[in-house]
């Protein structure tokens, strides 16, 4: 039978040398804000923070120097980002960019995209956003019908784009768009595009989510032209391109710790009084909130010998959204407050927002029950 | 890996994957001692790794001992495997000599350590796991109030046979002034009781393994609707889910193991048995959905995985007792160190 490897992994001395400095800026640029906006972290779109990260050279980590990166290992990036996401930091204008749109143009993009785009995204200036879902297309992506057709020096896109986080803030679009129609299959004929979001013919229109916040957006395409430059990898190779980039997209440390700041506020007012009933279920957490993070260690440790963990990203992305997801309810179960979105101490403020944003957790990048399909087929039984 | 740790490991699955069947399982459970499986693991270095080779043992680590945990947990083994290696690593590093044969370890916390007035030991100990077939115990009793490791001869106390729910011997032992063959100083009191449950913590681990590899051979075998039930989306996320609660227990348990050989592991095993009793609880679920009234009869040998995890989720503390260890220490520390608490392990 198929089995998954999670081997035990360490942070070599390097890295854990690099978590003192981290902290050291995180304490300072951070030092005015409340723990419900920390508890925005993904959320916070912060272009001015993002430039300060790119100077510490905290993003592009692992990129090679001539693209503006910096050479440094899988650990040491593991280092940054569990930092950035265990303090709140507000991560959003270059998270995505970072993660996932500079590897994939790595991996699949043409010299010249490379030395266009990963030089100004490593500095915390250049952001972009994933063009995958569809009004008709969510987890089943590769239904996707927006077109992008063929024309003089380019291609014409006709179609809509959903969910497409911060659209309205980004650059770029790393768009997946459908070139050919093949009656045969629904995985061919797809493409990937670097779409410049200022471009005629694309109207952005934030949705508003259920507590309030304008955080994605309807992408329209309306006879919008695309340069044949802007072609990500082959033509055709979309669906195959796509899979290893949402590898990349489960493979972090992100999955688990969207609640932190509840549990450290939770820690703080249970602490004030602490009772049995307490320490059991605080406890209960952290052996939790131990074991993933051993879990998206080992992860690391596999990115770093360079192996591709995608089934064991599944794993831990399923477990640590489950764990994150659950944390409000589990919160409120030891400690017996009202959520609120406004007034009343931090703690129910911070409570109030992860309760709401909480059913995300476990539809972006993949639901849950399309991660459980994956491990499934892992498991051989599809 | 190292050279140890693969003779271990292939050894041990050779030793267990042959002589441990469904038939030698039910006649362990009847009452038979399993005489030829003990002395082939006995034979083959397998019962002390964690002795030191000049004191007749393997000389390895926990991550060495790791191996035959988990090998024990997965297979079943009817013996006290786990015990005579926690036993003899806790005489080897007390510096007492280690006896031949199965031994024991009195699952004993220092708050309820028996009392030793010389070589005297005065107490009762109830769940001792196979206190009628080790030829020694190791007991954790305090002596002028200081605990202390001792060295005492099952035979000489009075024995109340009882069972756990795997139907493995956990006798009740009382002992009565009885003579010990050594008691020597611990600094810390609590170690028998620790590591008792980092051992438990391994085999569930294995158990649970065992548990996913039957549920997926069943799922792909077993057909319902004219297909294998495997193939069904909502028994595929069932298993998905149960591979997730065994990759977790497995990994909380190795790195449990590794913090062990390096000194202070007690963060990593209370997170370990906290995580292994979890993953036994929503695990052994699954398992017995997916195998349905089969797995629900005596005949079918699911159950030797699943009532083990059930037993050993609860000796050495179950997950209530480890998770207010382990939220005690957090809650004393306060907010602020709870990260950077996480991040030092």
């Amino acid at each position: 039978m198929p089995t998954f490897t999670f081997e035990p992994c360490e942070l070599p001395a390097g890295a854990e040398a690099l978590r003192a400095e981290v902290r050291a800026f995180l304490r300072d640029a951070l030092a005015d804000r409340t723990p419900v906006l920390r508890a925005r972290s993904w959320m916070g779109f912060d272009p001015a923070f993002s430039r300060k990260v790119g100077a510490r050279g905290w993003i592009a980590m692992t990129w090679p120097g001539r693209y503006g990166g910096h050479e440094r290992s899988a650990f040491e990036r593991y280092v940054v980002l569990e930092e950035m996401l265990a303090a709140g930091a507000p991560v959003a204008a270059h998270w995505i960019a970072d993660r996932q749109s500079g590897p994939l143009l790595l991996r699949f993009g043409t010299e010249e995209q490379r030395q266009r785009y990963l030089p100004a995204i490593a500095r915390g200036e250049r952001y972009f956003c994933i063009g995958m879902s569809e009004p008709d297309s969510g987890s089943d992506l590769a239904s996707i019908r927006t077109r992008a057709v063929r024309t003089d020096g380019g291609f014409v896109v006709n179609g809509t784009k959903v969910w497409t986080s911060m659209a309205h803030e980004c650059h770029h679009m790393i768009a997946l768009f459908r070139t050919t129609v093949d009656p045969e299959s629904k995985h061919a004929g797809l493409s990937q595009f670097i779409v410049d979001l200022a471009s005629p013919g694309i109207a952005i229109r934030p949705i508003r989510n259920l507590a309030g916040e304008d955080h994605f957006d309807e992408v329209v395409f309306t006879d919008a032209f695309v340069p044949a430059d802007a072609l990500v990898g082959a033509e055709g190779q979309g669906w195959a391109q796509v899979n290893a980039e949402l590898a990349f997209e489960r493979s972090g440390p992100e999955r688990y710790l969207s609640c932190m700041q509840l549990l450290i506020e939770l820690v703080r007012e249970l602490s004030r009084d602490p009772d049995g009933r307490a320490a059991v279920g605080v406890g209960r957490l952290l052996a939790h909130l131990a074991t993933l993070r051993q879990m998206s260690l080992s992860v690391a440790g596999m990115l770093e010998q360079g192996r591709n963990p995608a089934l064991e990203a599944s794993v831990v992305k399923d477990l640590g959204v489950g764990f994150e997801q659950d944390l409000p309810g589990a919160a409120q179960e030891l400690l017996d407050v009202e959520p609120r979105v406004a007034g009343g101490a931090d703690y129910h403020q911070v409570l109030g927002y992860l309760t709401q944003i909480a059913p995300s957790f476990s539809l972006r990048g993949g639901t849950r029950e399309i991660l459980r399909g994956i491990i499934a087929r892992g498991l051989g039984l599809r | 890996m190292n050279e140890l740790r693969d003779i271990l490991t292939s050894t041990a699955t050779r030793l267990l994957g042959t002589e441990v069947t469904k038939e030698s399982l039910q006649e362990a459970e009847a009452g038979t001692w399993p005489a030829a499986l003990w002395d082939a693991l006995e034979t083959n270095g397998l019962a002390c790794p964690l002795v030191p080779e000049a004191q007749g043992g393997a000389g390895g680590s926990w991550e060495d001992a790791h191996v035959l945990l988990h090998a024990a947990g997965r297979h079943a083994a009817p013996v006290p495997l786990a015990e005579t290696i926690l036993a003899s690593a806790l005489l080897a590093g007390a510096g007492v000599d280690i006896p031949d044969g199965p031994l024991t370890v009195a699952p004993v916390r220092a708050g309820e350590a028996l009392t030793l007035s010389g070589a005297r030991l005065d107490g009762t100990v109830t769940g001792v796991p196979w206190g009628r077939a080790a030829t020694r115990v190791a007991v954790t009793a305090r002596l002028d109030g200081r605990p202390h490791l001792a060295l005492v001869d099952p035979a000489r106390a009075r024995c109340t046979p009882d069972r756990n729910l795997a139907l493995e011997p956990r006798d009740t032992l009382a002992f009565d002034g009885t003579l010990v063959d050594a008691a020597v100083p611990l600094d810390d009191g609590d170690v028998a009781w620790r590591l008792g449950a980092l051992v438990r913590a391994v085999q569930m681990a294995g158990a649970l393994e065992a548990l996913l590899e039957q549920s997926v051979r069943y799922a792909n075998e077993r057909v319902q609707f004219g297909r294998p039930i495997g193939k069904f989306q909502a028994v595929q996320q069932e298993l998905a889910v149960l591979a997730e609660h065994v990759a977790a227990a497995g990994i909380a348990a190795e790195v449990a193991c590794r913090a062990a050989g390096r000194g202070d592991a007690a963060f990593e095993i209370a997170v370990a048995k906290v995580r292994a009793g979890d993953a036994a609880r929503v695990g052994a679920g699954i398992a017995h959905q997916v195998h349905g009234a089969i797995g629900f009869t005596y005949e079918h040998a699911l159950h030797f995985s699943t009532r083990r995890l059930w037993a050993w989720r609860a000796e050495f503390g179950g997950e209530t007792h480890w998770a207010a260890v382990l939220g005690r220490a957090a809650l004393a520390r306060g907010a602020d160190a709870l990260w950077p608490d996480v991040t030092a392990r």
